[in-house]
């Protein structure tokens, strides 16, 4: 079972921090992997907040194709930050060569471009390097995008993170997504781990999405650039909240109503039950039976925590409003380790209609109950 | 048999009739019932002699010989009387003294089954006992990462939708600027498929009208059920029950002045309309309601006069085109509701089948798509077209779900698969197989008379006279001497009885693959066969 950690700080945080607590959880997952996504960065990435950050990881070969591909896009890089491990790897970690984060500036020509067209193109060059990658075993991409970095590798999240050096000072991060465990349900595979990403939004899953097939054939028949992939049965839920925020405009309180409509009986006396009613029924493809907890966060650096609507699987935020720093974890004793210092009786552990959202100021969590009428004006 | 009896072409032997009666002197009291019930007249009370040669001891006295007679039942060779095997008269016998009984070898009966040039016709589905359906295996248990749900404790949501359902983006926008919404229900996936009044007698009609109502009422499950064409009764179009039922519309327009003169006082909505355009026991043929069972009541509702056959063409008569039909059809049905009706084709699964869905993937009012495959039952037909033609239903609806997903409309135009469902009992396992093929919902017809009434007709070529107005048990007759054997209050007993236990056994389908708050429509990884086959062309999983 996937143990999920995330931090949502003000200031930047070491991403230690929540590998220690995915450490603690460790009886939980057979620590054959780890997943981290980062955002809102410090250190050197403060002053590149406009430049799209490539990350992934490069054999030698590899790199210079990349940096071929990139020039012939127009793409310059600005600022990057590589790490090329000179000891052995951990058991079961293979050997894989440079471990890249490089910022690129957006070539002129991409400047009379909505912004639409310029998310959608970057979409399309991960996608790109990707497959250039798959073909050769040279190259592998987890994200493209501006203030993100993202690390995934196979083995034990401490043994790895001692190899990687996590501890870094240019992946100090206020937004943190880490994951541990690889993919047991498929073959072991890098773009199986989560955290999943597309588009400024990354969340990430434990349990098992028993819906996953359906969802996934309906997302890929949307037309979307990057709804693609799907190693995971969990890539899907980062899909649906891209799909769902971006497609369709609604807020992420909405999330839970398009994965996990209310029944009608709770419906019945909702305000804006007129509107949900069309929404179950236009989204029904998309609704997870679970048993899930997902993790996400958002470009505007919210974060949110949801269950399924069996809620089988537990899950708690708990933060301190006078650090502000919250985290979101899968186990209570992650929260402990992590975040020691907080008032614990206001852990909100979510329940089956409950969304919790930490907004980017980290001053409180937002408990959104689906009975509640919707904070969206329509 | 008589010694002088002319052996002609025509003439066969008992043994040459598949189905054969056994007849125990010792145990008959010779009431004649039997003969009296028989529906084909295949029996008849027999006047046997016996001659008896009693040699004396010794020698001086000479043989004697004695003839004797009996009575007891004898069984017609003749190709028109032959026993059908219902074992009406085993039903009725007192002391089990008499019953039919099956003979595979002998199959001469088929060459003799076109008397007077006629070929053969009958009710029933096609004869053959293979079901792919039954083959199918759900594999996808969760074991390991989650435990499976519980079927009795859990909450389900065994609801489905019939009704175009707009993309999330068009509904969003429809919302906004409030318009036009097509009219979606929220329904039971297990419907009654059409059967029509006419060629189901007053009393079968009835019970499953107030089985279907109970249900509703009562159970608070959304069960809904098919008219076939023929009309509906003008009580009953103008009752609040209403709502239960999907009105059909054939290509002989059978009972539809009825229907169209009853819209003003209508109370209620119906469910949806069907247009049907063909059946799956007798693909690109229209419907034979034969002179038998056009009684006063049905020529009545019908607008015809009694006594005579009521063919419908097999298109309808009126179109040039599928694409006009689809599109002129669900227009005007829909235009008569005032566009609050959902209204959907039933075709015959065939390899055409995609051509009809293509329409109906730009036609913003088209509902749905009804695909009945070649096990599809019927109360007549030819036996040519029952057991050469059509297409099995799991490779048609699985072509038409992944043409949806192609289009990115899976789920907006929702599939009603039928046609062989249960046919060996198994209604919730196949009805689950073929959801998770892609079905938004399954209707069954053949299953509801052999559960609700206990039809007796079977794949091995039992009974399946249903088109001669006889039917041994009163469901497919309209004569009130036989109809009036069958209790419409027990029919919608049995009706709600398979309902419920249908309901626990998808549950226990469903609940260990880990659903239970939607329908696993299109849930294909939980799916394998151990036909390599079949798994291909399913593009399930292959398990042996
Ligand atoms: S089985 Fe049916 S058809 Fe055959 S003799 Fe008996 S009653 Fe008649
Ligand atoms: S019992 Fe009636 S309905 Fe069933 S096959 Fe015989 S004639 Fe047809």
């Amino acid at each position: 079972m996937c143990r999920l950690f995330a931090l949502t700080s003000r200031d930047p945080v070491s991403p230690m921090r929540a590998i220690d607590a995915l450490n603690v959880m460790k009886e939980g997952h057979d620590g054959s992997g780890v997943g981290l996504f980062l955002s809102g960065l410090g250190g050197p990435w403060e002053e590149l907040k406009e430049y799209p950050i490539l990350s992934g990881i490069f054999t030698d070969a590899g790199l210079a194709r990349m940096s071929e591909y990139m020039t012939k896009n127009g793409f310059q890089s600005k600022y990057s930050a590589t790490f090329k491990p000179d000891v052995e790897p951990p058991v079961g970690t293979p050997k894989r060569g440079t471990y890249a984060s490089i910022a690129f500036k957006i070539p002129d020509e991409w400047k009379g471009m909505t912004q639409a067209q310029v998310d959608s193109n970057l979409v399309q060059m991960r996608l790109d390097l990707r497959a250039m990658g798959e073909a050769e075993g040279d190259i592998m991409v987890f994200s493209f995008w501006p203030d993100t970095i993202m690390i995934k590798e196979v083995g034990d999240p401490m043994a790895i993170a001692g190899y990687l050096k996590l501890d870094r000072e240019e992946l100090y991060a206020r937004h943190i997504l880490a994951q541990g465990r690889q993919n047991t349900n498929y073959a072991i595979n890098l773009y199986a781990c989560h955290p999943f990403f597309i588009e400024g939004i990354s969340t990430m899953t434990n349990g098992e999405n028993t819906a996953f097939v359906p969802i996934r054939e309906y997302l890929m028949s949307r037309g979307v650039t990057g709804y693609q992939g799907y190693q995971s049965d969990s890539e899907v839920f980062t899909h649906i909240a891209h799909y769902a925020t971006k497609r369709l405009g609604l807020d992420i309180s909405s999330y839970k109503h398009v994965i996990t409509p209310m029944n009608d009986d709770e419906m019945r006396d909702h305000p804006d039950r007129a509107f949900l009613s069309d929404l179950k029924r236009a989204c029904r493809k998309l609704i997870i039976d679970g048993p899930n907890c997902v993790i996400g966060c958002l470009p505007d650096g919210s974060m949110f925590m949801a269950q399924d609507r069996k809620k089988l699987r537990p899950g708690v935020v708990g933060g301190n409003p006078e650090l502000g720093i919250y985290g979101f974890s899968s186990e209570i004793c992650g929260l402990n380790a992590a975040i020691p210092d907080r008032d614990r009786t206001k852990d909100f552990q979510p329940m089956h209609l409950d969304t919790a959202i930490v907004g980017p100021d980290c001053r409180e969590v937002l408990q959104c109950s689906q009975k509640d009428p919707l904070r969206q004006q329509l | 048999m008589l010694a002088e009896r002319p052996i002609t072409p025509a003439t066969l032997s008992r043994k040459d009739l598949p189905w054969q009666i056994k007849w125990d002197i010792n145990t008959c009291t010779k009431c004649g019932r039997c003969t009296s019930v028989c529906p084909v007249n295949a029996i008849e009370l027999g006047v046997f002699r016996k001659r008896d040669v009693k040699p004396p001891m010794g020698l001086s006295a000479k043989p004697t010989t004695e003839f004797s007679t009996f009575y007891g039942i004898r069984q017609r060779t003749d190709p028109a009387y032959a026993c059908i095997g219902c074992a009406m008269c085993n039903m009725v016998c007192p002391n089990n003294a008499i019953e039919p009984s099956r003979q595979y070898d002998s199959t001469t009966l088929q060459f003799h089954n076109n008397r007077g040039g006629q070929p053969r016709t009958r009710g029933g589905r096609r004869n053959s006992s293979e079901s792919l359906l039954d083959q199918i295996k759900f594999i996808r248990i969760s074991m390991l990462t989650d435990p499976a749900l519980d079927a009795g404790r859990h909450e389900f949501d065994v609801r489905t939708l019939l009704g175009r359902v707009l993309s999330p983006e068009a509904e969003i926008k429809c919302f906004r600027e409030n318009g036009w919404k097509p009219p979606v229900r929220e329904i039971y996936p297990l419907v009654i498929g059409g059967m029509s009044f006419g060629a189901l007698s007053p009393n079968m009609w009835e019970g499953l009208q107030m089985g279907v109502a109970y249900l509703n009422e009562e159970m608070n499950m959304p069960v809904r059920i098919s008219t076939g064409e023929g009309g509906c009764p003008p009580r009953l179009l103008r009752s609040r029950f209403l709502k239960y039922v999907i009105l059909q519309i054939a290509s002989g327009y059978f009972g539809w002045d009825e229907i169209i003169h009853a819209i003003p006082e209508m109370k209620e909505d119906p469910c949806a309309i069907e247009i049907k355009y063909g059946q799956g026991a007798k693909p690109g043929d229209g419907g034979l309601l034969m002179w038998y069972k056009v009684n006063k009541l049905i020529a009545a509702i019908r607008g015809v006069p009694s006594g005579v056959s009521l063919p419908s063409p097999p298109t309808h008569q009126t179109k040039y085109s599928i694409e006009e039909a689809v599109a002129k059809m669900i227009q005007s049905m829909s235009m008569a509701w005032g566009f609050r009706v959902p209204v959907y084709p039933k075709i015959s699964a065939s390899s055409t089948s995609l051509a009809v869905l293509n329409n109906l993937v730009r036609n913003p009012y088209a509902a749905g798509l009804a695909i009945d495959g070649e096990d599809g039952g019927t109360g007549a037909a030819y036996n040519v077209s029952m057991n050469h033609m059509g297409h099995p239903i799991a490779s048609n609806l699985r072509d038409c779900y992944k043409a949806l997903c192609v289009a990115g409309a899976q789920n907006e135009i929702p599939l009603i698969a039928g046609g062989g469902i249960g046919k060996h009992g198994n209604l919730a396992a196949n009805a689950a197989a073929l959801i998770m093929l892609g079905a938004s919902m399954v209707q069954v017809g053949k299953y509801v008379m052999q559960a609700g009434a206990g039809c007796l007709g079977s794949e091995k070529d039992r009974c399946n006279v249903c088109n001669i107005g006889v039917c041994p048990k009163g469901i497919t007759s309209q004569d009130p001497r036989v109809y009036r054997r069958l209790d419409p209050e027990k029919v919608a007993e049995r009706v709600v009885d398979f309902y419920l236990s249908f309901d626990t056994e998808l549950r226990k389908v469903i609940a260990p693959l880990g659903r239970s708050t939607s329908l696993p429509v299109g849930m294909s990884d939980a799916l394998g066969i151990s036909d390599k086959d079949a798994a291909d062309r399913l593009d399930i999983k292959y398990v042996i």
